[in-house]
């Protein structure tokens, strides 16, 4: 399996805290890789790495052999990398359909000139981008809130609003922070069944999550990292099992 | 009769400085208090050019745009990439800057003396010279002015202007070049508000550099607020209450000495009072700023 992430040697202090130390793996296509590891084990500064919001001290992220390091969060973005936040990040005042449309790439109504010169075109690309917005929310079930502000969905349906984010955005590496964190039963089934279909649709995944049990069952390969150091790293099964592992969530 | 119409033009210019803002401000989350800089810019530019060389009216106010437009490139791609409240300490700068450029550069804009004589607009034969016609022509410039910003709020464009006035790092991460739509706007917005500044050196056929202070940005910017920032008709219905509010005051009979006086409290006054009660100004639906709530 060919590696399309990438990620060599990262090194990131924060004042004297280590969010990562020397942190090295791989990404293959169609995998959905775990990252489960204690409260400020870096799993989230890893993700702000990979996607531009934070440079690392040393180390590299390769894209399908490309070093990623010197381009900005938006171009990351462009070349195919989507995320989702902890703190759940959704513009909340506008529809849930416009939240779906404003992830679509390379969008020419999105340049000021075509806003007064080529109205024509853009119309025809917008139309077109609603009836892909749309047939994504069907996908999910959202499509009957598709023009309710964003804010007015539940909990779980952000969450799930900010995956169909991901996958509008058509993105082939989409990194997942806690997806199912604090929301009902029903709706954890729903997310993870959908992340499981993902590698299907060509997309490779990234998934940081507290629970276990979800790991479990949708992730391919998991790394346990504390402290900003990778563990462990194996099959879900051999990384529960790992010594250490268990000490460090007894603890 | 004459002065109702004086004052209905002067509600049409503020209109278009409003609506020059909201775009910035009210849409984009990006406050500036240089409005009344770029205005200058306008004024300015279009009254030399049509005092010194005899240049039509159309081309004089191309010109006062596409210099603002120019001068606002310049200010913006450095000072957009700071954060917030840096952003405003800049604007604050550039608009002190001008205005001292204004005042102090007497061979070009002869100072405090100001330029007087400016022509009366003529536009394809149609003599602008009455205060009727100027009327017209103001409501024409107001309604072109909200058709543009409506265009764009309604636009793709539009919509990741309203990402990054809600969540910047949002818009980011999903692919948008923030600086790209920070800087045209902050162009479209200069140049806006440089049309106003041709129709008001046209309009008086006098500038001189106390129109163009800080003062004036943050008058207009209380227009935006109290209007209600962001909204249809807000920027509209703030220029109207505070171009005719003061206006009123004169009929009540104090004399101008205090009545200029008061009107100075009561801007500040209404700010104050709409800021603690209704954030969201008369007509919008969210309160100013990034962190606004509905309620």
């Amino acid at each position: 399996m060919t590696a399309l992430l990438d990620i060599r040697n990262l090194d990131k202090h924060f004042d004297g805290i280590t969010a990562l130390d020397d942190f090295s793996c791989t990404l293959g296509e169609g995998e959905i890789l775990g990252v489960i590891g204690p409260n400020g084990a870096g799993k989230t500064t890893l993700f702000n790495v990979l996607t531009g919001f934070t440079a690392p001290d040393n180390g590299q992220v390769l894209l399908q052999g490309n070093n990623l390091n010197r381009l900005s969060p938006h171009k990351r973005a462009r070349l195919g990398i989507a995320r989702t936040f902890q703190n759940l990040r959704l513009i909340r005042r506008i529809s849930v359909l416009e939240n779906v449309l404003l992830c679509f790439k390379d969008q020419p109504g999105e340049r000021l000139s075509n806003v007064f010169f080529g109205w024509g075109h853009c119309r025809a690309q917008e139309a077109s981008s609603r009836q892909k917005a749309f047939s994504l929310l069907r996908q999910v079930g959202l499509a009957d809130k598709a023009n309710d502000p964003a804010d007015a969905l539940s909990y779980g349906q952000q969450k799930l609003l900010s995956i169909v984010c991901c996958l509008a955005a058509d993105a082939q590496i989409i990194l997942l922070d806690e997806p199912v964190a604090g929301i009902a039963p029903k709706m954890i089934d729903k997310i993870l069944e959908m992340i499981q279909g993902l590698p299907k649709q060509g997309k490779s995944i990234v998934l940081i999550e507290h629970n276990l049990d979800a790991v479990m069952q949708v992730c391919h390969r998991v790394i346990f990292m504390d402290a900003g150091a990778k563990i462990s790293e194996g099959t879900p099964q051999q990384v529960r099992d790992d010594p250490r592992v268990i000490e460090a969530y007894i603890d | 009769m004459e002065y109702l119409l004086h004052v209905f033009v002067l509600v049409c210019i503020y209109a278009v400085l409003t609506a020059s803002l909201d775009i910035l401000a009210g849409r984009t989350g990006l406050l500036s208090i240089a409005q009344a800089a770029f205005y200058g810019v306008g004024a300015y530019a279009s009254a030399l050019l049509a005092v010194r060389l005899g240049a039509p009216f159309l081309l004089t106010v191309l010109a006062g745009m596409v210099m603002a437009i120019v001068i606002s490139l310049v200010v913006s791609l450095p000072s957009l990439r700071l954060q917030d409240d840096y952003f405003v300490v800049a604007t604050f700068a550039f608009q002190m800057i001008v205005f001292s450029i204004f005042t102090n550069w007497m061979e070009l804009t002869r100072g405090p003396l100001g330029i007087a004589g400016i022509p009366q607009p003529v536009i394809f034969g149609w003599h602008v010279n009455n205060h009727a016609d100027f009327m017209l022509l103001a409501a024409g410039s107001a309604c072109c002015a909200y058709v543009t910003v409506h265009r764009i709020a309604r636009s793709p464009y539009g919509r990741v202007l309203h990402a990054i006035r809600e969540d910047e790092v949002l818009a980011r991460a999903v692919g948008k070049n923030t600086l790209y739509f920070k800087v045209t706007v902050f162009a479209v917005s200069a140049a806006l508000a440089a049309m106003a500044g041709s129709l008001y050196a046209h309009y008086i056929t006098y500038i001189d550099p106390t129109n163009f202070t800080v003062m004036e940005s943050i008058l207009v910017l209380s227009m935006v607020i109290i209007g209600g920032a962001g909204s249809m008709w807000g920027p509209l219905v703030g220029a109207a209450v505070l171009v005719i509010l003061p206006e009123a005051l004169r009929f009540v009979g104090l004399p101008s000495s205090v009545a200029a006086n008061i009107r100075q409290i009561l801007y500040g006054g209404l700010l104050v009072v709409f800021m603690i009660l209704r954030p969201r100004g008369l007509m919008g639906k969210y309160a100013f700023g990034k962190g606004g709530t509905g309620k």
